[in-house]
């Protein structure tokens, strides 16, 4: 197990280097235009250019640019244009502010969303999907499938807009939730998750839907092995024989979805719900940089989210090794 | 037979029939089975793969109900119904008074659970022991069935033993509640053959400690010659012939039984060939009139498109279901050199 978990870890870590190089490269060696030009918009003055050039140290070999930026991510040693680590340098539109704060500081409503939305699909497909399984071609399988399709195909967007149409204080039909911006609004935790619960709703909506669906297909799958045949033999409840011997084993795979869903959320992949919500997360500052071309911010913001997929990763490799004895032993 | 119920079977099954639907018709898994076990003696059920063995032995613990099943004859245990009981009554049954082992004991086992603690799992449904109790049931159930360093493998995953222990593992999770009758489903068919043989000495010493009674599934004759006492021979979901293992080896009287002893190797008779059986066994969907083995016997006659019952001809406690007046099947079995097999009459 220990081995296991120490390999992973290597792993990870070189994988944060390779990851780290890759967006280096897509940011300052693939671009056939001068990085200074790009990073300085579109009606900057020869100058201007000059001081960006100058503060990226542009005018340095490749290559010592590139231990430059390594040395300020990961590192706590001096670079040529700052201090690490994770000096991802500074935005060239709010003021030349440092990329990470401006990260750090979106972080906790990214997070909040995604917790929330995370534990509502969760709560939501696990029950829709044993039960559809175990009463497989029932009405309520049916009625849950289709359900979850409609789900699927609506894009977030759209549902989001229906949803306000439809629920929110401002602009809504029945006005029972808050609504656009609310959460910019809100004060303190309690009435910042009040302002979510309408985000929350539409971000989970279609991966609920989509969750119901693996965890049923997996069930189906499991309830045929001859594992859960000697479970029922031994006389077991079917109750437990569902839960403790059949979701117990369909459950690892849909870990692994988790994992790799949470981390593509938190970096920046609620882009859309938080967009149409107008909730300040690492999304809809995503949106904004990109609008702006805000390279620096942009780089930061993609490293940074490479570095949560990582890392969400790492965590469902050690959790699938202590869900699947099978796997400490590789 | 016997006045006294303690001597009479355990286990009794009456014209069990299984027939499952599918999209492509109505499958007669089981025809008509009807048998009876006693407690010390071993049953063995023989045929070909499909023929409605393992869904015979899984129709007694109520394994094969399913929305698309259709159960019907008598399953008397205890002087109760099975087929009859409810789910939940039925469970005290499963794995309490009988109990199943499967075929592949490299699935048969949860991947993700400690061997000890799907042992404690199955003391704990049937009797009223706390963890550490039940702990120690386990560790005596692994000693019984031979797991050498019993109190460090109780900690192991199932992946972690070999087949033959695995199905050790599944022996004593059986066992666990003493049951009067023992379901072994193809127990040795995954194993390979030193280690069947271990397998089938455990359970020939457990049936006679224990003295339960064993139901033995099976496609391998040379299994039933070892261990059984009674055999039931089926072909395509019916039972063709049914005898102590003696009659059945000595005299046998259906053309099925004689193909299958046919085609058995020997290893002390050197003989030019082995005789086979031609055809493939009917769908059984659409099973042909009359006598299901028909079609692939030589010795069709005309009667033989009516279903022969089965009835004894060659003793009282044998009987089979062929047309076949007892000389003519004495005559026709015996082949050129002195065996018994089923060919074309010369």
């Amino acid at each position: 197990m220990a081995r296991y978990i120490t390999r992973r870890v290597l792993w990870s870590i070189a994988m944060l280097g390779i990851v780290s190089a890759v967006v280096f490269a897509i940011f300052y060696v693939l671009p056939s235009a001068d990085p200074a030009t790009l990073r300085a918009g579109r009606s900057a003055t020869p100058a201007q250019i000059e001081i960006i050039r100058e503060s990226l140290c542009l005018d340095d070999p490749m290559p010592v640019q590139f231990v430059d930026y390594m040395k300020g991510i990961f590192t706590p040693l001096e670079t040529c244009s700052g201090k690490g680590p994770l000096d991802f340098g500074n935005s060239i539109f709010q003021n030349n502010e440092p990329v990470l704060d401006i990260i750090l500081d979106r972080l906790p409503a990214t997070f909040l969303l995604v917790t929330g939305a995370v534990i509502l699909w969760i709560a939501i497909a696990i029950p829709v999907g044993i039960i559809s399984a175990v009463r497989q071609r029932s009405l309520l399988d049916r009625t849950t499938m289709i359900t979850s399709l409609v789900f699927i195909s609506a894009p977030v967007f759209w549902l989001g807009l229906v949803a306000l149409y439809l629920f929110a204080q401002d602009v809504g039909l029945i006005p029972i939730f808050p609504g656009i911006g609310s959460y910019n609004t809100s004060d303190n935790l309690l009435a910042r998750a009040g302002s979510l619960l309408l985000p929350w709703f539409v971000l989970a909506a279609a991966t609920a839907a989509i969750y119901a669906r693996y965890i049923r297909s997996q069930m189906l799958d499991v309830m045929t092995e001859d594992y859960i045949r000697t479970a029922r033999a031994k006389g077991l409840s079917e109750r437990t024989v569902v839960l403790r011997h059949g979701f117990r084993s369909a459950v690892t795979p849909v870990i692994t979805l988790l994992g790799l869903d949470v981390g593509t959320l938190l970096a920046g992949n609620a882009i859309l719900t938080e967009t149409v919500f107008n909730i300040p997360g690492v999304g809809s500052e995503v949106a904004g940089a990109i609008g702006s071309s805000d390279l620096p911010l942009i780089q930061g913001i993609v490293l940074f989210g490479a570095f949560f997929i990582v890392i969400f990763n790492l965590i469902v490799d050690v959790l699938y090794a202590y869900l699947d004895p099978r796997v400490r032993y590789e | 037979m016997s006045a006294t119920s303690s001597a009479g079977p355990v286990l009794e099954v009456d014209e069990m029939r299984v027939t499952f639907a599918t999209d492509a018709g109505a499958v007669k898994a089981v025809d008509g089975a009807s048998f009876q076990v006693e407690r010390g003696r071993t049953l063995g059920i023989v045929g070909e793969s499909g023929c409605g063995k393992s869904v015979t032995a899984m129709t007694i613990l109520g394994l094969t109900r399913a929305p698309n099943a259709t159960i019907s004859g008598r399953i008397t245990y205890e002087g109760s119904d099975l087929a009859q009981m409810s789910d939940e009554d039925l469970r005290a049954v499963r794995g309490g008074g009988i109990s199943m082992i499967f075929q592949d004991p490299l699935t048969s086992l949860h991947p993700f659970y400690k061997v000890g603690r799907q042992l404690v799992e199955a003391i704990q449904v049937h009797q009223p022991l706390d963890h550490d109790q039940a702990r120690a049931r386990a560790l005596e159930l692994l000693g019984l069935v031979g797991i050498p360093d019993a109190h460090r493998r109780i900690d192991e995953y199932p992946h972690e033993f070999s087949g033959g222990m695995r199905q050790r593992v599944m022996i004593a999770m059986a066992l666990s509640n003493e049951p009067a009758v023992l379901i072994a489903d193809e127990p040795t068919t995954a194993l390979d053959v030193t280690t069947q043989a271990q397998i089938l000495a455990l359970l020939e010493r457990l049936q006679s400690e224990l003295g339960m009674a064993v139901v033995l599934i099976t496609h391998d004759l040379g299994v039933v010659a070892e261990v059984a006492d009674d055999v039931l021979v089926m072909y395509a979901g019916r039972v063709v012939e049914a005898g102590t293992v003696d009659q059945l080896f000595y005299d046998p009287q259906h053309p099925y039984t004689w193909g299958l002893l046919g085609s058995l190797a020997r290893v002390d008779k050197r003989t030019q060939r082995l005789s086979q059986i031609s055809g493939q066994p009917p769908s059984l969907i659409s099973a042909p009139e009359g006598c299901h083995f028909r079609p692939r016997c030589p010795h069709e006659f005309g009667k033989c498109k009516s279903v022969p019952p089965l009835a004894p001809t060659a003793a009282d406690d044998h009987r089979d279901r062929c047309w076949l007046s007892l000389e003519r099947k004495r005559d026709l079995r015996q082949l050129a050199d002195g065996r018994i097999g089923l060919e074309e009459p010369k």
